[in-house]
């Protein structure tokens, strides 16, 4: 044999430069330019070439570097975005791009996005959209919707600049404030914080929907295996083994204790250095297992032999939702049409790019957990119970998110992670896989719904008979607010008198479902949305109209009974696609007649769907608190403790801010969010962060400016500059200068301090559901142009057309964000996405769209300024997406008249709803 | 112990036979496979072999080496035959994937749903097999056993990729179905390789389906009962994409029933095979 020895170091370029690197045999070259060359502008996202996130460039060609093993790089040039960024200018050209156009949300995707677009444009100076989109087809984004990305790639290649607005006053379309460390690889997310030689965590999981077991001989596996710390479970819990959100259902085991419920569920962590960890077989970990029965759908769970998971929760049922008005049966009786129907959808996973990681640092007499969330103070309450800890030991210091969707207001890594750090009494990480990720964190509740709608001759609604289950699996997490929501907003957006609906949430023995994007909204829009298309049928109206007729205006109630006498948008949303509505029908009148001329078997068709979603907490008290303090020099600090994963918040929440107080954001210091420094700002959920901590931002701006002007006696209509050590108070032609050295400073250094507080008025709803559940509702419509092939079943969307009222848009460039988004994560719940525990537990086997799948979206803003809003402003994020499924599914049916029941309407579910159509 | 990366082929088959060690070219299937488990303690790294690159034509027969990559061969120049496996180039996971994966990687991994078996199955692929010992050739149908089994031996390298010339005016196309447009596992594919005589009439026919059965295959029935037909005729004659169809066994997963994916590999049968006619046509 001709000896080629094992190569013991490696050299390549790496960004211009020089790098050598000594790795393990087949260590991946994202590892290695990760842990070993502090390239942590290199995302992980899924460590299977499913996502694109480690995009780099070889010798100019975009490859993974989660599959490109470390020795294939020598002798070759590698380039990630962190070293373009500073040295090609295409590389800055998208940048700039970028962020004029919104096109990074979270910022996970982002290297990944820009490395793989480096590439194209050194190949194809000024690509096309369709190439943009073939080329970044292998980079999953799961916050934009890719169509602000494509722009922003298209507009860099033709060398076009977008003008970014000049003041950065409420309704102006700044570019994000964290833009910047976004596009450039700076952005620290949580993978991204500990220090490569940390102690690694790694969990034991069940790999059984449910089962038994006993951990063997761990003191003897510990000094056994080389490299090896400690091993964690159960038994090292100091406080309270369990955790959730609800008060009354804090019900999941950090670790489970005899009896694991759900596939993926954590039983034991094992702990030791970097190297063994690499090195380490799980199948060596002492624990023996028995499989038991258990039931993994909701008939199985209510079947009257099965187990129950939760001895007190009699029949697998944990809660119930109810909501009546009227007599619904009585409405139904007199109804001259009625639709009834029995819908389906499965498991939906948030499937950011990001998975859950996290870095506990034990200090100060206390634990430092560095990690995403979307509810610091919730995380850190958690811990305090879990630790038996006072809640001031415990500092969540979050690092950029990298997408949430509702799963990352759950604790997931923080407890495990900081257990193992106080076990050891050591700094120590954890990084979910990609499989553990999914494995193991919330989900969308499949929903079983069965929906009776009646309407009299002349068009109006007459009874709604609306009954769910929902499959919130092992744990309560977020499932009793499913179940409260539904009830309230399954009537949609329309005036009933005669509503009944129930919800029941039943366990099973699957990963629990919690919250996401619309709190079991979505599903419940699905039902309501595609029988209202048959009623509008039965009784030969048009189904844009139908809506319209039986919209909610001010003065009408909600099934809850509340009265809004301002603030209903959803007539004004549904009227603004009339024009598209009636143009969009006759062209696909016009296309299928010539199809099928030359005998094609494609159709389009146009579908419309309305939605409405409640800002915040339902009926439950929900305050956000803003601080702000001016410090000697004449910086105004901004303790900005709403957490922004993507959607804005730090640029919204500082625009509300500044211009409450009369400055640019553009001279604001924004810290935290962190438990430490921040108050707090509630969690990033129901679409309350612009609402909720927007207003207290508002009101926190305003204390801080009449603090300054009563300390000179000027009106309201001053002009506040701050600069080195003072403030000036233009005011009524004369200029006021207040020197702030001259003042006294707080503990924490301000010469002035302005914390405030809003939450939100709302009453408690009653047995029928009845009371005052949101301060403001945002409303949304839907149309859409589908193109289904009618012999492959095959559905491609063609357009969007999305209205929203968002009562003032605070920034109208991340409403189209926010907009464009939603609509992405709606599509991929209508048409490809299905979480099937053991089957679908990757990336490749659960499909979410990709650039192609995306198609160009105008989005309608429709402003008529709430009252109880800040500047008027709703909350916009989970609406989104409430109208897309069902409006595809009414789209399809427009186009070749299946009637589909079921989500995901894959290619073979349209195919068999189309053979039983008529 | 190590990894290993020969720059002979004869240093490349030593190491092969003494090792034991796990092949890698692209990538694209080995770390994926891993999942979080450590990597093998030996690794055969054959992408810097000069004999295993590029694409070469000698006498009657194209050779394609077993490490050329998917963007290799979309950047090829080959005849208008070839231009169903150029389509399934593009269709391979996506342009990163294209960058590294390989050609003999594809078949090596003996996915039921690998986008390139049913391609080069309609090409009459070979696959030329190498070891300390010597070479061999087996047609590509016999070189993929089952669900991820091949009939390579232990020692043994896939060199080579080789190619017959088809007929003058031979045209190939490619169509995959999936739930989402790039990226994805396909629920069904079809492969067709088809040239006419003067009269317009189909003179010789191949056609392949994959993701339809453990390994993609030929439909020789339906190639068999294309002969001397034209445009017209097949337009007129849907029975015939669906009688021939008893070589494949789908199963009914997360992507398709069993029934809608064979209704579907006999509609995409049908356009292929027409979109290859209008191409002889043209």
């Amino acid at each position: 044999m001709n000896k080629p020895a094992p190569p013991t170091s490696v050299s390549f370029t790496l960004n211009g430069a020089g790098a050598m690197a000594h790795p393990q045999v087949g260590e991946r070259l994202s590892q290695t330019l990760r842990e070993g060359m502090a390239q942590r502008d290199v995302k992980i996202g899924c460590n299977a070439g499913d996502c694109g996130a480690c995009t780099v460039l070889v010798d100019g060609a975009p490859v993974c570097a989660c599959l490109m093993a470390t020795q294939q790089a020598s002798g070759r040039t590698v380039e990630t975005l962190a070293g373009l960024v500073t040295q090609d200018p295409i590389a800055q050209r998208l940048s700039d791009s970028f962020q004029a156009h919104a096109a990074a949300q979270c910022g996970i995707c982002t290297p990944g996005m820009m490395v793989t677009s480096v590439g194209l444009l050194r190949e194809h100076p000024q690509p096309s959209k369709l190439q943009i989109e073939e080329a970044l087809g292998g980079v999953l984004c799961r916050c934009t919707g890719y169509r602000k990305i494509i722009d922003a790639v298209h507009a860099a290649g033709l060398g076009q600049t977008t003008e970014t607005p000049t003041t950065s006053a409420v309704g102006d379309p700044i570019p994000k404030l964290d833009g910047l460390v976004k596009t450039t690889g700076r952005d620290i997310f949580s993978d991204d914080i500990a220090p490569p030689d940390a102690l690694v965590l790694r969990v034991v999981r069940s790999p059984y929907p449910r089962a038994s077991f006993q951990l063997g001989d761990i003191v003897g596996f510990v000094a056994k295996t080389r490299g090896l710390e400690a091993v964690i479970s159960a038994s090292d819990i100091p406080g309270l083994n369990a955790f959730g959100v609800i008060p009354g259902f804090i019900d999941q085991p950090v670790f489970a204790e005899e009896e694991a419920r759900f596939r993926g569920e954590a039983v034991a962590g094992v702990i030791g250095t970097a190297e063994a960890m690499r090195a380490f077989d799980m199948g060596t970990f002492p624990i023996d297992w028995q499989e038991l029965p258990g039931a993994q759908s909701v008939a199985d769970a209510l079947h009257e032999d099965a187990a129950l998971l939760h001895d007190t929760r009699k029949g697998n049922i944990m809660c119930g939702g109810f909501v009546q008005c009227g007599e619904a049966d009585a409405a139904l009786e007199r109804a001259d049409v009625t639709a009834t129907g029995q819908f389906t959808t499965g498991f939906v996973e948030h499937a950011y790019i990001e998975p859950e990681a996290a870095y506990a640092v034990p200090e100060n007499g206390g634990i430092t957990i560095h990690t995403g969330t979307q509810a610091p103070i919730m995380n850190r309450d958690s811990m305090a119970l879990i630790l038996g800890w006072d809640e001031a030991r415990i500092r969540i210091a979050p690092t950029a998110v990298g997408g949430g969707f509702g799963s990352k207001l759950d604790i997931s890594v923080q407890p495990l992670v900081a257990l193992a750090a106080i076990k050891v009494g050591k700094p120590v990480r954890l990084t979910y896989s990609r499989s553990e990720s999914m494995q193991s964190t919330t989900k969308r509740h499949p929903a079983d719904i069965t929906l009776t709608v009646g309407a009299t001759r002349d068009g109006r609604l007459s009874g709604f008979q609306f009954l769910g289950h929902f499959n919130t699996g092992a744990y309560a997490s977020w499932g009793p607010t499913v179940a409260n929501r539904v009830p309230v907003h399954a009537s949609g957006p329309y005036q009933i008198s005669d509503y009944r609906a129930e919800s029941v949430a039943v366990h099973t023995n699957n990963p629990p479902a919690g919250a996401f994007r619309g709190f079991g909204v979505p599903q419940s829009a699905i039902a309501q949305e595609v029988l209202f298309d048959e009623l509008a049928d039965a009784l030969n109206m048009d189904a844009l109209e139908f809506r319209i007729l039986n919209a909610l205006e001010a003065g009408t109630p909600t099934v809850c009974g509340q009265v809004f006498d301002q603030g209903v948008g959803i007539k004004a949303c549904l009227e603004a696609l009339r024009t598209s509505w009636t143009s969009e029908r006759a062209a696909a009148e016009a296309f299928n007649n010539a199809r099928s001329t030359e005998g094609s078997a494609l159709r389009r068709g146009v579908g419309v769907a309305g939605g409405w979603y409640g800002c915040g907490n339902t009926s439950l008290p929900n305050p956000s608190t803003i601080k702000a303090g001016l410090r000697p020099d004449g910086q105004v600090v901004l303790h900005q403790g709403a957490m922004d994963i993507g959607q804005g918040a730090n640029t919204v929440i500082s625009q509300i801010f500044a211009q409450a107080l009369g400055i640019s954001v553009h001279d604001l210091v924004l810290l935290g969010p962190d438990t430490a420094i921040t108050p707090d700002g509630g969690k990033t959920s129901a679409s309350r962060q612009t609402f909720v901590s927007g207003n207290a931002a508002k009101l926190s701006g305003q204390s801080m400016r009449a603090q300054i002007l009563q300390m000179v006696n000027a009106s309201e209509d001053a002009i506040l500059a701050f600069s080195d050590g003072q403030i000036s108070v233009s005011d009524a032609g004369q200029t006021h200068r207040i020197d702030l050295g001259k003042l006294s400073t707080t503990a924490d250094g301000y010469v002035l301090t302005s914390c405030e507080t809003y939450d939100p008025p709302t009453k408690p709803l009653d047995a029928n559901g009845q009371g005052i559940p949101y301060a403001q509702f945002g409303y949304a419509a839907h149309l859409v142009v589908v193109e289904v092939d009618t012999v492959l079943g095959t559905v491609n969307v063609q357009n969007f057309v999305a209205a929203h009222d968002v009562g003032q848009a605070i920034n109208p460039l991340l409403v189209e964000a926010q907009v464009q988004g939603g609509i992405a994560q709606g599509l991929g719940m209508a048409l490809m996405e299905e979480y099937i525990p053991g089957r679908t537990e990757n990336l490749h086997d659960y499909l979410i769209p990709t650039t192609g799948d995306i198609p160009p979206i105008e989005t309608i803003i429709i402003q008529d300024p709430d009252a109880h809003g800040p500047h008027g402003a709703k909350g916009l994020g989970e609406h989104v997406l409430i109208p897309t499924s069902p409006a595809i599914l009414n789209a399809i049916h427009h186009a070749c008249g299946a009637r589909i029941r079921q989500v995901p309407a894959t290619p073979s579910v349209v195919m068999a709803a189309l053979k039983g159509a008529p | 112990m190590g990894y290993h990366v020969p720059n002979s082929l004869s240093d490349a088959l030593d190491i092969a036979r003494l090792t034991g060690a796990k092949v890698i070219a692209g990538g694209t299937d080995v770390f994926p496979a891993l999942g979080d488990t450590p990597a093998p303690a030996q690794m055969l790294d054959i992408t810097r072999l000069p004999e295993l690159r590029g694409i070469s034509h000698s006498g009657a027969t194209w050779r394609i080496g077993a490490a050329t990559s998917w963007t290799d061969i979309q950047k090829a120049d080959l005849p208008p035959a070839f231009d169903a496996l150029k389509l399934a180039a593009r269709e391979v996971g996506a342009w990163q994937i294209q960058n590294a994966g390989t050609v003999a990687g594809n078949i090596c991994n003996a996915s039921p749903a690998a986008d390139g078996v049913p391609p080069l199955l309609a090409l009459e692929a070979e696959v030329e097999l190498c070891s300390s010992k010597g070479s061999r050739t087996l047609p590509l149908a016999q070189m993929i056993t089952g669900v991820r089994q091949t009939a390579l031996r232990p020692g043994e390298l896939v060199s080579a990729i080789l190619i017959p010339d088809m007929p003058d005016g031979a045209q190939g196309h490619f169509q995959k179905l999936g739930t989402r447009k790039y990226l994805v596992i396909s629920i069904a594919m079809v492969s067709a390789v088809i040239w006419t005589d003067e009269a317009a009439r189909i003179a010789g026919a191949r056609v392949a389906v994959g993701s339809c059965s453990a390994v993609a295959q030929r439909l020789e029935g339906l190639e068999a009962d294309l002969m001397g037909q034209n445009a017209s005729d097949l337009r007129d004659n849907s029975a015939i994409w669906t009688t021939h169809l008893s070589a494949l066994s789908p199963l009914s997963d997360i992507r398709g029933t069993d029934h809608y994916r064979m209704d579907a590999a006999a509609e995409l049968c049908r356009r292929t095979v027409l979109t290859c006619l209008q191409a002889c046509d043209e």
